[in-house]
């Protein structure tokens, strides 16, 4: 939009986060509409024999007499003051209910971008500076083939190689059971981290492959070597600072994905994180936990890509000149 | 790099005339590549299992054979059953037929959907542009398969649900696409031509426009397809099918897994099966990327 401009790296920020917030607001109202179709949230409490009187005294508990508009704003005002409602199944506070399952989930996340990002951006490195050797084109077209794969797959895949039928080493499933900790479990979190590292890494280290053959055959690479630096000090102090910009939309991306991608690898390995959270919440019409999901998922999207762009702005001076 | 070199030689301000490749001349050409031979073979293979299967499958796609999980042997036949006690391999033979035809129609819906937008967004150049990729950015913001997975559960695991839910997400990140490979076009002289001579609008999108970005378009369509086909057979394998008990290799797995220790077939035949299409045309798309970078890289350097 060309009417928003100016302010350098500040401005760029907080016009990133503004639009952010637009964003963030109209998912919000897809979400609200959307989840309106799941049906009378009291009724499906209550049960089909509900008398009148009760289903009207739990309307009113609910905030469900008012208007539509009305009872987007009293949403909309619970999730900014971090009420996000009860739970209709159990309930209890969405809060309560999903606190652990995010934490879960959240560590899955976490160690696979732990995992994948450092693993990727090395094989990606590596392969350009091999360019059209065997490890790079062992590497490229297996990462591409890996690309193409549905994650539950991979997940399967995993499944028979370490668990049921070629070795017998790892737990098939991970049922991390309610009050404990996923980390309590490592060998539980192996297959699943592993299926999301799978997932994420061919996407990362191809786009990090081209960024580096790129700036490996810049004027400035060239000049670096030419001045006769040692080659570690010319790949880690010149080559890698400039080819890892591009990357940072491509993780970030990934990661966001990764919170969408959990939904199912959580339910090929029964492992209570926010994934099957809402396949559960979906099949129980458990309105209030479908609607925080729907916004957490969409706010590390947001979130994640702001970050993104931040970050490449930063690790590109001459991108800045463009503000 | 040559192309770099060479490119202070064109005289300034003139632009080098460059035809869009005709998109049957780009899959030829495409084909001379070995990962797309590759791609293509094993498309094709998965396509006629899923497409001929079921005229020739042994059994029928609901014959009781033998109690579940009956070894192949016992129950006289190739593979075994299922968990129905049905025969897996028909099962199979079956399986794949529904995923392949909702994935082509829906992808072919999102894809169309996407490239009118992407193309209107690029050619307006003004505030629609805006609107209309930040509703992009929205729809974008929720992850495919969660949004389909909300859709089918509210509306019910129909086909129709699953064909809109896959086409409209589809949509946006093809429009993304579109709209960035169509805006370079956009800028050249030969558009403001067809302003001047008054052709209509509509022409000089799909007319003049779209021939342009059939390169991109053709790797964006391919690994469109090769996701709906994994985010269709992840919506069965979460058991929304829109029948649960149809063959279907998404289910298949699903409800055979747990007698992967002892009869492995009914749940591994699926995984390949799934496994083997998608790396068919992920190399396939691939393979076109790979000849569309090189002919640009040719003619950069002529």
């Amino acid at each position: 939009m060309k009417w928003l401009r100016g302010g350098g790296i500040a401005g760029f920020i907080i016009r990133r986060l503004l639009l952010g917030l637009v964003v963030l607001l109209l998912v919000s109202i897809i979400v609200f509409v959307s989840t309106q179709a799941l049906g009378d949230p009291a009724r499906a409490i209550l049960g089909r024999d509900a008398t009148p009187d009760r289903l009207a005294a739990l309307q009113k508990q609910l905030n469900l007499d008012s208007s539509k508009v009305g009872q987007y704003f009293h949403w909309l005002g619970g999730l900014l003051s971090g009420d996000l409602g009860t739970s209709l199944a159990s309930s209890q506070p969405v809060s309560e209910v999903l606190g652990d399952r995010i934490a879960n989930s959240a560590v899955l996340v976490v160690l696979a971008a732990v995992v994948s990002v450092p693993l990727s951006i090395a094989i990606g490195s590596y392969a350009a500076l091999r360019r059209e050797k065997i490890f790079d084109t062992v590497s490229s077209n297996l990462m591409l083939v890996l690309a193409a794969l549905p994650e539950f797959v991979v997940a399967v895949l995993l499944v028979i190689l370490l668990s049921t039928n070629v070795f017998h080493w790892l737990p098939s499933i991970s049922p991390v059971p309610p009050g404990t900790h996923a980390w309590d479990y490592p060998d539980e979190l192996v297959m699943p981290v592993a299926t999301l590292v799978i997932a994420v890494a061919p996407y990362v280290s191809r786009i990090m492959r081209a960024s580096m053959i790129e700036v490996l055959e810049s004027d400035y690479v060239e000049m670096a070597r030419l001045k006769g630096l040692p080659e570690r000090t010319v790949l880690i102090r010149h080559a890698l600072p400039n080819a890892i910009g591009p990357v940072f939309q491509v993780i970030a991306i990934n990661l966001a994905y990764l919170a969408g991608g959990v939904v199912v690898i959580e339910s090929v390995f029964n492992y209570p994180g926010i994934g099957l959270a809402l396949v559960d919440a979906v099949n129980a019409h458990d309105i209030p936990v479908v609607q925080a999901l729907a916004m957490l998922i969409a706010a590390v999207y947001v979130v994640l890509n702001l970050l993104a762009d931040v970050a490449t702005i930063l690790v590109t001076p001459r991108l800045r000149t463009r503000l | 790099m040559s192309a770099t070199e060479s490119a202070p030689a064109l005289a300034e301000g003139v632009e080098t005339p460059t035809p869009p490749v005709r998109s049957s001349a780009l899959l030829a050409r495409s084909l001379r590549l070995w990962r797309t031979r590759i791609g293509a073979i094993l498309t094709l293979i998965l396509v006629l299992v899923a497409l001929v299967g079921p005229l020739v499958a042994p059994h029928g796609s609901a014959e009781f054979i033998a109690k579940p999980f009956t070894s192949a042997a016992a129950s006289n036949t190739v593979f075994g059953t299922d968990y129905l006690g049905y025969d897996v391999l028909s099962r199979f033979l079956y399986g794949g037929r529904s995923i392949l035809v909702i994935a082509v129609i829906s992808t072919a819906i999102g894809v169309v959907l996407g490239v009118v937008i992407g193309l209107v967004a690029a050619y307006a150049r003004n505030a629609l542009d805006d609107i209309l990729m930040r509703a992009m950015d929205v729809i974008m913001a929720f992850p495919q398969i969660m949004l389909a997975l909300v859709a089918v559960s509210l509306v019910g695991a129909k086909n129709w649900v699953i064909v809109v839910a896959i086409a409209l997400t589809t949509a946006p990140r093809v429009a993304r696409v579109a709209r960035g490979a169509a805006q370079p076009v956009v800028e050249r002289d030969f558009i403001g031509a067809t302003e001047a001579m008054g052709m209509s609008r509509v022409r000089i999108l799909f007319g003049e426009l779209l021939p342009n970005i059939l390169g991109p378009m053709m790797v964006e369509a391919t690994l469109r397809l090769t996701y709906s086909i994994a985010v269709i057979s992840a919506l069965a394998f979460l058991g929304l099918a829109a029948n649960p008990d149809a063959p279907n290799w998404g289910t298949m797995i699903q409800k055979n897994q747990g007698a992967l220790a002892y009869q492995p077939a009914g749940a591994l035949l699926p995984i390949l099966a799934i496994a083997l299409l998608t790396m068919g045309t992920g190399l396939i798309g691939d393979g076109i990327a790979r000849t569309a970078a090189g002919i640009d890289r040719e003619r950069g350097d002529e």
